[in-house]
């Protein structure tokens, strides 16, 4: 049977990868995102097996919100994105330094 | 153990692998559309993970929720923004060492945590929705809309806020456009835009004796 070391071991090895990709792809917005949704995903992963595994309710109920919140999230950074795309016509992380951060 | 026995394990491990290696491909790929493609099977692959831990209501959101409106969302602005995939990539060699060191580091400790804790619990081998009788959505409702009703509902707040601020921020007028005034259409009177003018009819014989020419 599975057992909850699978869904978190899982769930690790996928928030690594995305936490890698943070690294790698550090010029393109867009994939930067994609990596947040990924870390989203291994984080909603271990939500579940735990509730699964442990038959608390409160897992599921914060996979919900965390998917709430991620899609209000994911809607806002694409129209910052589209915004900075119209006013600077680029995406590139490099050349968004107009606040000398 | 037959492979009967094992088949849910069996499936868990190849969702497990499609998902790994096509969040592998997310963050490698250089196309950013084919990127946004291998993260839908990203997510499709995790739901199927999520039906084997009989968490079918959020499978099935996720699978609505993100494949069917953040994922295409995603794909729509990659599509709509003309970018130079070089000019972006071009820090890719120079950050791999960097993110694979920092990926395993972590990878190492969460494995290490995860050794000591998990292994001891193997509690709830059957599912803690049936165990109540009750399905999985019934449950997860149930829980919902009692214990975690106001959170419930700061969660929509939240979406709310998320639709306002996403039309708010992309919202433009454009100067060289023209525009209808609603209001002003709404509040025109017909009387001023349109005069019925009584004109009396001319007389036929003497408009034509003017026009004749004289033969």
């Amino acid at each position: 049977m599975i057992s909850l070391a699978d869904f978190i071991v899982v769930a690790a090895i996928l928030f690594c990868i995305a936490a890698a990709g943070l690294f790698i792809n550090r010029k393109n917005v867009i994939v930067l995102l994609m990596s947040i949704e990924l870390m989203l995903l291994a984080v909603n992963t271990n939500f579940v097996g735990f509730s699964r595994f442990l038959g608390d309710v409160s897992g599921q109920v914060f996979v919900f919100f965390i998917l709430t919140v991620a899609a209000a999230e994911a809607a806002i950074g694409l129209a910052i994105l589209v915004l900075l795309f119209r006013t600077r016509s680029t995406i590139n992380i490099a050349d968004i330094d107009s606040m000398k951060g | 153990m037959t492979v009967v026995q094992n088949l849910p394990l069996i499936c868990f491990y190849a969702f497990a692998a499609v998902m790994l290696l096509s969040a592998l491909a997310v963050i490698t790929l250089k196309n950013t559309v084919h990127a946004v493609l291998a993260l839908v099977l990203t997510f499709f692959s995790a739901a199927c993970m999520w039906l084997l831990a009989e968490a079918e209501f959020l499978a099935l959101a996720l699978i609505v929720v993100y494949v069917g409106a953040v994922m295409v969302l995603f794909l729509f602005v990659v599509m709509m923004l003309d970018i130079d995939v070089e000019k972006l990539r071009e820090g890719f060699v120079k950050f791999l060492p960097v993110g694979l060191i920092v990926a395993v580091v972590m990878l190492v400790e969460m494995l290490g945590v995860i050794g000591v804790h998990a292994m001891q619990l193997r509690t709830g081998s059957v599912d803690p929705a049936a165990a109540v009788g009750m399905s999985n959505t019934e449950w997860l409702g149930f829980a919902l809309y009692t214990r975690y009703l106001l959170p419930f509902e700061i969660a929509a707040l939240i979406l709310t806020v998320g639709v306002i601020a996403a039309v708010a921020l992309t919202l433009r007028e454009r100067r060289d456009a023209r525009y209808e005034n609603a209001s002003r259409q709404v509040k025109a009177d017909p009387r001023k835009r349109l005069r019925m003018v009584k004109m009396p009819p001319a007389h036929g014989d003497e408009s034509t004796a003017q026009e004749e020419p004289h033969a």
